[in-house]
């Protein structure tokens, strides 16, 4: 009995010992110092005076949880751009994961008076009813990229183009089949997941193929992560055993999706990705793998929003237009990113 | 509940002696002994515990249909048997994370327990073991990161489950959520490519002409089937789950049994994470999204008890692969993942329905064994 428990505790003492170890190895991993995160803002003291700081002003920010790449984006380009400027402080409150917690936390953000609110959704028709509110209360509101129903629940939408971001993908992708005269080519597309902005993304991409006389013959969405791209895009390999062209929705998807391209050992087609990322744009540049051009939809939309909260909120107008206040509504352009522009676009890249 | 339950004259002795003390363990004697003496040797595929051959049987129809739809339907791709090949190989690749994780779930299940943490644990090991601190020290860091991580996750589960006496339910569907806040937390939400081209050829490797990956779902699958019919664990495992209370009056110590329990699912979703992030060749917060409803609806389309006791390895196995042959059909016929999903609802549904039909039966034939051993 004795050997027994000295057998025992020796082993407890190992385990023990064993365990402490991994536990302060393990703390020490989480670390994820990275050379300064870059974030996308304009720099003052251009466009005409309107970086002159004015009146101070508290913008108020609401945008979901982030869960990929984009979202964080948008979050992190809100705050640099914010702290860019002398005369604005940034009060962030937690969109949550649903559109319930982001009614609840943007009910006690109205509650504080910041002088002007940016708010991107979770789905602009569940939380349609609080941005009225605080439009009534006198509290103006920005609506980034996903639209309130109600025009009245916003002084301003700014907005990304997803139909437009489709548009740009099938033009990219038929010109070059056209081009390169592949008659009935084979086109695969991995969609992100099924919301309303993936529908819109999808109908603008069969369109512009149309006007080619082109069709898309598989489709699978994912859901915007990388581990999700990887499945589609390796069951997409597999339906389709030539294929010509593919769109990839997103690019923070496009890493798994690039993974089965190459686990699958194919490269008889290139890929158009979306979003714009760093590692994309990266990859385009270098010219090294079937990614050869994406389309924007830039989280840089979040630093323009901050800007323009600040200057609606000061009440003053945009530097070049004539108009002695901001318009009402901007749709930012799907740009196309490939070998040729990609380095003015590196630094858009998140 | 089950022929777990050891027998009335055995149990008041052995419920003194410690339950870690060998040589013979009493749950082992008792359920063992009970079925070599009932059913004689068995087959290596049907488990040990009940009728799972006829059901693994009908798992194996239900797929050899479902590649049968796919050769019908698409019989230009059938035609080539390199592309047949791939196709079985991409199948068992993409089963083959999911399916690591259902092996642990089907354990944790068995034991009479849920854990709906897998999904969080494969994120936040996967977004543990590629932080850039993480790959610093290499692949052997990263795997090494990767399962200690899903074993202490795990074992919070389990000590919470057993010792807290929280409800398994209760206590897994919190660490769900903070364990995807941790893993968002260290990601920073973003997504971490991982540098590591060890890690990243597990997925993108073939030895033998077959993917490494498919490799290391064998792997765990025959040491879970050797653990859960081979072992005291596994005995233990089937007894604690069938009858909690006889199983403790049998000397089974079923707390900490318990926590193993859930420190083996952390493990396995450990693996999984590494087996995970050399797919995506990275990791972020949010990926493995939903594979504990997956891992579940495998175990229980594969015969698996949900109020435990009962399960096999092979079934599990089988459902995983039944839901991957799924998607890829509907993959390979260019149709909407939305189809896809209503198909497994209803396969689910099926599934439950016909193992109720069967379970019943199977009580009745229980009771009245009892009845003749009792007279």
């Amino acid at each position: 009995m004795t050997q027994h428990s000295r057998d025992l505790s020796r082993r407890r003492l190992l385990f023990g010992g064993a365990a402490v170890g991994a536990a302060t190895l393990l703390t020490a991993c989480t670390s994820n110092e990275t050379p300064a995160a870059s974030t996308q803002t304009k720099a003052a003291g251009d466009a005409a005076g309107n970086n002159a700081p004015g009146k101070k002003v508290v913008i108020g920010f609401s945008a979901p949880a982030a869960d990929h790449g984009w979202m964080g984006a948008i979050h992190a380009n809100a705050k640099a751009q914010a702290a860019a400027y002398s005369d604005v402080e940034l009060k962030e409150v937690d969109g949550g994961t649903t559109s319930e917690a982001q009614r609840s936390t943007l009910g006690t953000l109205i509650a504080q008076k910041p002088d002007i609110i940016v708010v991107l959704p979770h789905d602009g028709k569940e939380v349609n009813a609080v941005a009225l509110q605080a439009m009534q209360a006198g509290i103006p509101i920005v609506n980034l990229d996903r639209v309130f129903p109600d025009a009245l629940a916003s002084r301003l939408v700014i907005k990304g183009d997803n139909y437009g971001m489709g548009v740009s993908a099938g033009h990219f992708i038929g010109k070059q089949l056209k081009d390169k005269g592949v008659a009935n080519p084979v086109i695969g597309e991995i969609a992100g997941l099924e919301i309303p902005l993936t529908v819109e993304r999808s109908a603008g991409f069969a369109a512009a193929l149309a006007t080619y006389g082109f069709k898309v013959n598989n489709r699978r969405s994912a859901e915007f992560t990388s581990d999700s791209g990887q499945r589609e895009a390796a069951q997409l390999l597999q339906a389709l055993p030539k294929i010509d062209a593919i769109w990839n929705h997103d690019d923070d998807q496009g890493i798994g999706v690039l993974a089965a391209i190459k686990q699958a050992n194919r490269s008889e087609f290139f890929m158009v990705g979306g979003a714009g990322s760093k590692l994309a744009i990266d990859a385009i540049k270098a010219d090294n793998s079937v990614l050869k051009a994406t389309v924007t939809y830039n989280p840089s939309m979040a630093s323009s929003a901050i800007s323009l909260a600040r200057l609606i909120a000061q009440g003053r107008g945009l530097g070049d237009l004539t108009e002695l206040q901001v318009p009402k509504e901007l749709t930012l352009a799907s740009e196309t990113i490939t070998k040729e522009n990609a380095s003015s676009y590196e630094k858009l890249g998140f | 509940m089950s022929d777990a339950t050891p027998t009335p004259t055995a149990a008041p002795e052995r419920t003194q002696l410690p339950a870690q003390s060998p040589p013979v363990d009493p749950a082992e004697t008792a359920v063992a002994g009970d079925k070599a003496a009932s059913r004689g040797r068995l087959s290596w595929w049907r488990g040990e515990n009940g009728d799972g051959a006829k059901r693994n049987l009908g798992l194996i129809g239900v797929l050899a249909a479902l590649i049968l739809v796919g050769a019908v339907t698409k019989p230009d791709l059938y035609d080539d048997p390199t592309w047949v090949w791939n196709n079985i190989l991409a199948i068992l690749q993409l089963a083959s994370v999911v399916g690591v994780v259902t092996v642990g779930m089907t354990f944790v299940i068995i034991g009479g327990g849920i854990d709906l943490s897998v999904g969080a644990i494969v994120a936040l090991a996967g977004v543990w073991c590629t932080t850039v601190a993480t790959q610093s020290y290499g692949a052997a860091g990263m795997i090494f990161t990767a399962i200690v991580v899903g074993i202490c996750v795990g074992l919070v589960n389990g000590v919470l489950i057993s010792y807290g006496r929280l409800v398994p339910f209760i206590a897994t569907l919190a660490m769900l959520v903070a364990a995807r806040g941790l893993a968002a937390s260290i990601s920073n939400k973003q997504t971490q490519v991982s540098s590591s081209t060890f890690i990243n050829d597990i997925a993108a490797r073939k030895v033998l002409g077959i993917p490494i990956l498919v490799y290391i779902l064998g792997a765990v699958v025959v040491a879970g089937w050797i653990l859960l019919n081979r072992t005291t664990f596994g005995r233990r495992t089937i007894a604690v789950g069938g009858n909690p209370e006889a199983a403790r009056l049998a000397g089974i110590n079923v707390r900490r049994h318990t926590m193993l329990l859930y420190a083996l699912s952390g493990l396995c979703c450990g693996i999984a994470a590494i087996m995970l992030t050399s797919q995506a060749t990275s990791a972020q917060a949010a990926m493995a999204n939903l594979y504990e409803l997956d891992a579940i609806a495998a175990a229980i389309i594969g015969g698996t008890l949900l109020s435990g006791g009962r399960g096999t390895i092979v079934g599990s196995l089988l459902g995983v692969i039944i839901f991957a042959t799924i998607t890829n059909l509907f993959a390979i016929n260019g149709l909407s993942i939305e189809a896809q999903n209503m198909v497994k609802g209803g396969i689910i549904v099926a599934a439950v329905l016909v193992q109720q039909f069967q379970f019943k039966s199977f009580t009745r034939l229980l009771a009245r064994n009892r009845l003749t051993t009792t007279t």
